[in-house]
């Protein structure tokens, strides 16, 4: 019988198959060959694109290069969103590998946030951390942690160590049992049709009279249109980590096992494929 | 902790109780007439019925209740007639006692009352000290009274033999009433209380029941024990006053209400003197107020004032049963009762609900708040499902003619009584009893509940209130769906319930007095005195349909059976109000589709499984975004030093995790410290480390690590981290580390070896297929041991993968097929399947004295004696205060105590004698005695987690599972199980889908066992006692109990304390610590012929299906010393030489037992390179075939 943890291990150890195709704009000495790599859904695109710089330096001057960013059928891929959302946003359902525009040149600022080093990621995924447990645990947990404590989660997902990062992680994911859940469910929904970046809202797992919310319940409260209407079609795919849970499925479940490495729950609502 | 029950009484007389496991108010239907007031103990609730008998529900369970009768047949010899019956007119009776005073002739023998039954007829006992006498029973003396023995002399004059008869307890789970004495008590009993099973556990299940008599004497109730559940014989108690009520704690407390509204309190209650000496009055709590009721537990009493204010207790411990003042706490209740744990249980004055004292603990005896257990009644439901009967109530009201149709009711109401399904027709004839008894000595507000004697008065009463009651039932509850709203209503409304103060002033015309009368004469059958009365009652029943049957009532509650304390968890408050039940109903329907299958689940699963065929499978050539490297885990701590002196240095320690070859994590740890100044390091390679143990202590958290190497040396790395949650999490880190670099995950496999260590920890190991392997095995220091959480003292398990526990406090326990637990949290452990659990144990020192010719016994010593108060050995100093927990694991749950249970006996006191320390002791004073010590005991407690589930109730002390070959699949499987009291046990319904199996069966015996092995081919084993072997003929599946014992004498001088038997072999351990080999053993002669000694020095053995043979071994020797305890294994054991040549050594010390009952995997033939050729060609023509493939691919 399958365990709850192998799903831990399924969410951490997800890749996408990604071809990186470097710009046409960009002027190069020769012709840049595709570079293909399987990036962990779970991580950030800079902090697994050295190889990817790496490859491209090659062929570009690196006089001209500036900062590298990506792009996908015209639109920037936000590095602060985990490799994974960004797949399901924007290119779920199409075929795979994965193609990624290499840019060095014209970085989009009102687009993209930059990324000069991977402190910066650092920075970003510790604090993400830091606002999820002050959801949960009111930040009792993170703030309990030494500060070695909180190098071993980043140096789990940035060195790809599942152990490393669990045998850290599960504190951040315990609960008195008695509550039931977490004190709120760290989540965030994106959408693609919209310019508000993600949805972000307090909501319990457990309902005031003792109900167990589940994906369905969160929905309908802070998304109502991601649901199906009654009777008609349904409009809206919500995937989280490439697949679709029913939306029956316990929230405080989805947030122990469905979770990023940064604690937040990343819910994508994308338009169900016209054909 | 096992199911208990808390039992209560609704105001309707009806008995109910709650499971600690359960949600729901189950009604005792056995109860054929209504109850005033019941008490409980774990084993039985005693009851007071209406008839003013006193009830004992003794609580079924696998273990019988038999008593064993026995009598002695005399004979002497004479020349002419030999021996014969004819006697001396000076020798005793021809049939006597064992004293031969009492003349007890067969049929002298009769049933003590209707509750028990004879289990077969007279039968003589032919086992003698252990040894059997083949002469049916009789044993030979000069003369009475002599030394018997078995042996016939030339001298022997006399001879007897004892005779044997079981009678057996048969009303368990149903109200058996008390048989009424000779003497009939003088008026009957108005309050019951049972307690004292703390006092003295000699014999077992001894209670102390008390009961209070209308005329307020108090009476006790003598000889209640575990095979005399119903007692002998009241006893007057003589008294200062009239008592009205009564309580009688766990242990010693003993207080009493008196008319006046003062306090009793019972002193020189004592282990001797359960019943106590003398009273002592205390003031009421309140100078105005009198006090009303009074309920007491081990260290805690709590009163009720008839102002019906709550009073606690102060000061009250075992030397002031009188404590010193009262503290007025917060509620208003009626009636108040202390369970076990000194937990508080009360029935609210406002609104009759039980309420449950949060947050009570031994160091906060008062508890926090009260809270109401509102979990619905099993009728409730019923009810609330069926809407015809909802519906046809709602027709009353419309019809106008409330009589005529209520008449009709009623004569439905006789015919369907017995219908369960009729919730509100059932519900009338109780009503018509509910009277004043329950109430009467608190003083509860009488007119609560109302009593109807005119059935022309109700018609009246009904038409007047029926305009009122039409508008507000307008709409009938036609819809189920509608039917809570309703509900929700009627308890909004105070109005509604019958119990709730009627505001209608017409209701205060109902006469009290004739219903008290009246009562008496309803009591016994209310179906054949239905009359006018309970048409009357009926119709009011019907008038308000929800509010008697919604919103229960409760008169009295008992705690006394109900095991809960401050960590337990309930499910008794989760339903907010009774209106939940919809709620209630709902989760209900949620368990019974578990999460493990829930199809949301299933979906998540599935469709990951798709994303990685989707997005992985065809692009695993990719490179890998990140590349692996060496993880490196740091940290301080001290370490054992291998050199002298030994000592704790700080050293730093490191494990480096990477790659290994073929993908699996490998690792090294390292230990730097410094030598002279100059920095040095050890190390070992994780795949090198077969086990991890965990040393608590009270001064250091340390732990273990052997290699095979540091095995043979018998002196492994010894580690100490700072904190407890260091070394836990340095140990899961480890741990986790071993086990990936070799591999194993997931739960242990069917064919593991377990084992326990001294402590309890749990260790498994997974064998190799050449563990067994002849002739050269594995060697058994290189096993790989890790750690399962839980704390056990026995294990077992069989090669079908059913593995059953016992804990030290004897608790049952069965594996669930989980791992990890305990520490091991996380990714080391399933997340399901584990399970909280606790054990227990006593911690003994002894307190010593000698004799001087001034004071007597002083506890000033000779200078040379031992401290005075030391362990076992009189070579530690152990105080009182100074002795710890055995580790910071373990809390004290009891304050010290003297143990009377020491072996040698021990005189009223507790003390032993002897001539001088050390020395054996003996229970009695002699002359020659100069010095004397008693044992105290403590019990202390340790809750941790870990993949067992319990299997209530019975404690074991043995089990044993019918080892399996590989081939062979069994449905059921046999196994065996000897109870802390001896008793052998057959467990019934086991198999792989069932390992705890459903119930026991009991196997007769005529004396206590101690061991059981139950062997390949069903045979099964058993060490008695007094040290002999039993065989049990004929088990087979058809007859998993077998049908006879068969006496096999024990090796010559030696009391056999286990035995283990294999496939065909059959060893025992004697007390000596022998090991012997049953020789002879063949299929058509099961018993064997004679015992073969094999090794000494042996502590427990293990037999495994293959007959490969395990054993603990004391006193192995490594290099840097001795160690006790060791895990050995038999080298040499062969099909034709079973017994082995030599012994392999393991791990240990420390070690306390193992199982191998689990591997039956037959080890790989090894084929000597001379006997290759066309053989082998020709017998694995495939083989090289396989290889070629594997290469390829």
């Amino acid at each position: 019988m399958a365990d709850d943890k192998d799903v831990l291990r399924d969410v951490w150890f997800g890749r996408i198959p990604t071809c990186f195709l470097l710009n046409q704009d960009e002027v190069t000495e020769r012709e840049a060959e595709p570079y293909y790599l399987l990036l962990p859904r779970v991580s950030y695109l800079t902090l697994v694109t050295d190889k990817v710089k790496k490859h491209f330096h090659k062929v570009i001057r690196t006089d001209d290069a500036e900062e590298m960013w990506f792009e996908y059928e015209g639109t920037p891929l936000k590095w602060h969103y985990p490799i994974g959302v960004l797949f399901d946003l924007h290119a779920s359902n199409t075929v795979l590998p994965w193609s990624i525009t290499v840019h060095f040149k014209n970085f989009p600022e009102r687009d993209l946030l930059h990324c000069p080093s991977h402190s910066v990621i650092e920075a970003h995924f510790m604090s993400s951390i830091k606002e999820a447990d002050a959801l949960k645990h009111k930040s009792q947990v993170v703030n309990d942690m030494q500060k070695k404590d909180h190098k071993q989660l980043w140096m789990g997902l940035q060195n790809d160590k599942f152990d490393q990062f669990w045998a850290m992680n599960r504190k951040l994911m315990e609960y008195p049992t008695e509550d039931g859940g977490f004190r709120f469910i760290p989540f965030r929904i994106y959408q693609t049709l919209s310019d508000r970046p993600f949805i972000q809202k307090q909501f319990r797992p457990v309902s005031p009279e003792g109900h167990v919310h589940t994906l369905g319940d969160l929905l309908k409260e802070v998304y109502p249109v991601a649901l199906p209407t009654e009777g008609g079609p349904k409009r809206f795919q919500v995937v989280i980590h490439g697949i679709e849970p029913l939306l029956e499925t316990p929230l405080q479940w989805l947030s122990e096992h469905l979770s990023h490495p940064d604690s937040f729950l990343h819910i994508c609502v994308i338009p169900v494929p016209s054909d | 902790m096992p199911i208990s029950l808390l039992w209560a009484v609704d105001v309707y007389g009806r008995v109910y109780s709650l499971s600690t496991g359960g949600g729901l108010w189950e009604q005792c239907r056995d109860a054929h007439m209504e109850f005033k007031r019941v008490t409980a103990a774990q084993q039985c609730c005693w009851g007071i019925a209406c008839d003013n008998n006193i009830y004992l529900n003794l609580h079924a369970s696998d273990l019988p209740v038999r008593y064993k009768e026995e009598t002695y047949e005399n004979q002497r010899w004479n020349p002419v007639d030999s021996f014969s019956d004819r006697l001396l007119p000076s020798d005793r009776w021809q049939w006597s006692d064992v004293t031969g005073l009492q003349h007890h002739p067969l049929d002298g023998f009769l049933l003590p009352s209707d509750s028990w039954e004879w289990e077969g007829d007279w039968h003589v006992d032919e086992n003698f000290e252990g040894e059997p006498t083949e002469k049916v029973g009789w044993t030979y003396a000069i003369d009475f009274p002599a030394y018997y023995t078995k042996d016939k002399k030339w001298n022997s004059c006399v001879r007897r033999r004892r005779w044997l008869r079981y009678r057996r307890y048969r009303s368990m789970d149903t109200w058996a009433k008390i048989p009424p004495q000779q003497t009939t008590l003088p008026d009957p009993f108005s309050d019951i209380s049972c307690g004292g099973w703390e006092i003295n556990e000699e014999p077992r299940g001894r209670l102390s029941l008390w009961a209070v008599s209308l005329q307020g004497k108090v009476w006790f109730r003598e000889g209640i024990y575990h095979l005399n559940p119903e007692g002998s014989v009241w006893e007057e108690v003589s008294l200062p006053g009239e008592v009205i009520q009564i309580s009688c704690g766990p242990g010693d407390l003993v207080w009493a209400v008196l008319w006046e509204g003062q306090l009793l309190v019972r002193e020189g209650v004592s282990r001797d003197c359960p019943k106590g000496s003398s009273w002592v009055t205390v003031d009421s709590p309140s100078p105005d107020v009198g006090a009303t009721h009074v309920a007491v537990g081990v260290n805690v009493v709590w009163a009720l004032t008839k102002d019906n204010k709550v009073w606690f207790r102060r000061g009250i411990n075992s030397h002031n049963p009188c404590g010193s003042g009262w503290i007025n706490m917060v509620g208003e209740m009626i009636m108040i009762n202390v369970g076990l744990n000194d937990q508080v249980l009360a029935i609210s004055s406002e609104d009759r609900a039980v309420y449950f004292r949060q947050g009570v603990t031994s160091s906060e005896l008062s508890g926090k708040t009260w809270r109401a257990i509102t979990v619905p009644r099993d009728g409730d439901r019923s009810h609330s499902s069926a809407s015809a009967s909802s519906l046809q109530s709602a027709g009353i009201y419309f019809c106008g003619e409330v009589r005529a149709q209520s008449a009709v009711s009623d004569v439905e109401s006789e015919r369907g009584s017995t219908d369960g399904a009729a919730g509100l027709v059932t519900s009338s004839s109780p009503e018509s009893l509910v009277d004043a008894p329950t109430d009467q000595p608190v003083e509860t507000p009488k007119p609560h509940i109302p009593k109807v004697t005119s059935d022309s008065f109700i018609s009246e009463l009904v038409s007047d209130r029926e305009p009122a009651k039409t508008s507000r039932e307008e709409t009938p509850p036609a819809v189920l769906e509608e039917e809570p709203l309703a509900l929700e209503e009627d308890l909004k409304d105070p109005c509604a319930g019958v119990a709730i103060p009627p505001q209608d002033p017409q209701w205060c015309n109902v006469d009290l007095e004739e219903a008290q009368i009246q009562q008496t004469g309803v009591v016994l059958d209310s179906v054949d005195t239905c009359s006018l009365s309970s048409v009357a009652t009926y119709t009011l029943a019907m008038e308000d349909p929800y509010g008697a049957d919604e919103r229960p009532l409760w008169a009295w509650v008992s705690g006394g059976g109900c095991n809960v304390d401050s960590h337990s968890q309930l499910n008794w408050f989760n339903s907010m109000n009774a209106s939940s039940l919809v709620q209630s109903v709902q989760s209900m329907s949620l368990s019974v589709s578990p999460a493990q299958t829930a199809a949301w689940r299933r979906q998540i699963f599935e469709q990951l499984s798709e994303r990685t065929k989707r997005e992985m499978d065809n692009f695993r050539h990719y490179e890998q975004a990140i590349e692996q490297s060496v993880w490196v885990k740091k940290g301080t701590m001290q370490w054992w030093r291998d050199w002298k002196p030994y000592k704790w240095i700080d050293v730093h320690f490191a494990l480096e995790q990477f790659s290994g070859a073929e993908g699996n994590k490998d690792g090294i740890l390292f230990i730097y410290y410094n030598f002279y100044e100059e920095k040095k390091y050890l190390h070992a390679f994780v795949n090198d480390v077969t086990i991890l143990v965990p040393v608590l202590n009270d001064s250091k958290h340390s732990f273990a690590i052997y290699t095979p190497e540091r095995t043979k040396q018998r002196w492994p790395i010894r580690l100490s981290a700072a904190t407890e949650l260091e070394m836990q999490d340095w140990l899961a880190l480890l741990s986790v580390s071993c086990c990936d670099s070799r591999g194993i995950q997931g739960p242990p496999s069917k064919q593991a070896a377990w084992s326990i260590t001294c402590k309890g920890d749990i260790f498994v190991s997974e064998p190799s297929p050449s563990l067994e392997a002849m002739p050269y095995p594995t060697p058994c220091d290189q096993m790989f041991w890790r750690q399962v959480g839980g704390h056990l003292r026995i294990v077992e398990c069989n090669s079908v993968g059913i593995v059953w526990g016992i804990g030290y406090d004897h608790t049952a326990w069965v594996h669930t097929g989980g791992y990890g637990g305990g520490f091991f949290q996380g990714l080391a452990s399933s997340t399901d399947n584990i399970y909280t659990q606790s054990d227990s144990k006593s911690v003994y020192i002894y307190e010593n004295q000698r004799w001087n010719p001034v004071t007597g016994y002083t506890n000033r010593g000779l200078p040379t004696d031992r401290y005075m108060w030391s362990d076992s050995s009189g070579l530690h100093e152990c105080t009182k205060t100074n002795m710890k927990p055995p580790s910071p694991q373990w809390t004290w749950m009891s304050d010290w105590s003297v143990d009377y249970s020491v072996s040698g006996g021990a005189d009223r006191d507790g003390w032993q004698y002897a001539a001088d320390f050390p020395a054996s002791y003996h229970g009695h004073k002699t002359l020659k005695d100069f010095v004397r010590r008693r044992r105290w005991a403590r019990k202390c407690k340790l809750t941790t987690t870990g993949p067992w589930q319990e299997v209530p109730p019975i404690s074991l002390s043995d089990v044993t599972i019918l080892p399996c070959a590989a081939q062979i699949s069994v449905d059921v499987v046999p196994l065996w199980a000897i109870s802390n009291k001896g008793d052998v046990l057959c467990r019934l319904g086991v198999s792989t889908l069932t390992p705890a199996g459903s119930s026991w069966l009991h196997v007769g015996t005529d004396q206590s066992f101690k061991s059981i092995s139950i062997g390949a081919a069903s045979q099964v084993w058993a060490i008695a006692k007094d040290g002999s072997a039993f065989y049990r003929g004929s088990v087979s599946a058809e007859s998993p109990a077998g049908d006879s014992w068969y006496h096999i004498p024990s090796p010559a001088k030696q009391k056999l304390k286990q035995v283990s038997v294999g496939r065909t072999s059959v060893y025992t351990v004697d007390e000596n610590g022998n090991l012997w080999y049953r020789q002879g053993v063949t299929p058509s002669y099961p018993q064997g012929s004679s015992w073969e000694h094999i090794s000494n020095n042996v502590r427990k053995v293990s037999v495994g299906p293959l007959d490969q043979v395990w054993i603990i071994a004391d006193k192995v020797q490594g290099s840097h010393g001795l160690s006790c305890g060791t895990v050995c294994h038999r080298l040499g054991v062969q099909p034709m030489e079973p017994k082995g040549q030599s012994w392999d050594y393991g791990i240990g010390g420390g070690w306390d037992h193992i199982t191998v009952r689990g591997n039956c995997m037959e080890p790989p033939r090894i084929r000597l390179p001379s006997l290759g050729g066309l053989a082998s060609q020709s017998s694995f023509p495939v083989s090289t075939e396989a290889n070629g493939n594997a290469v390829g691919c």
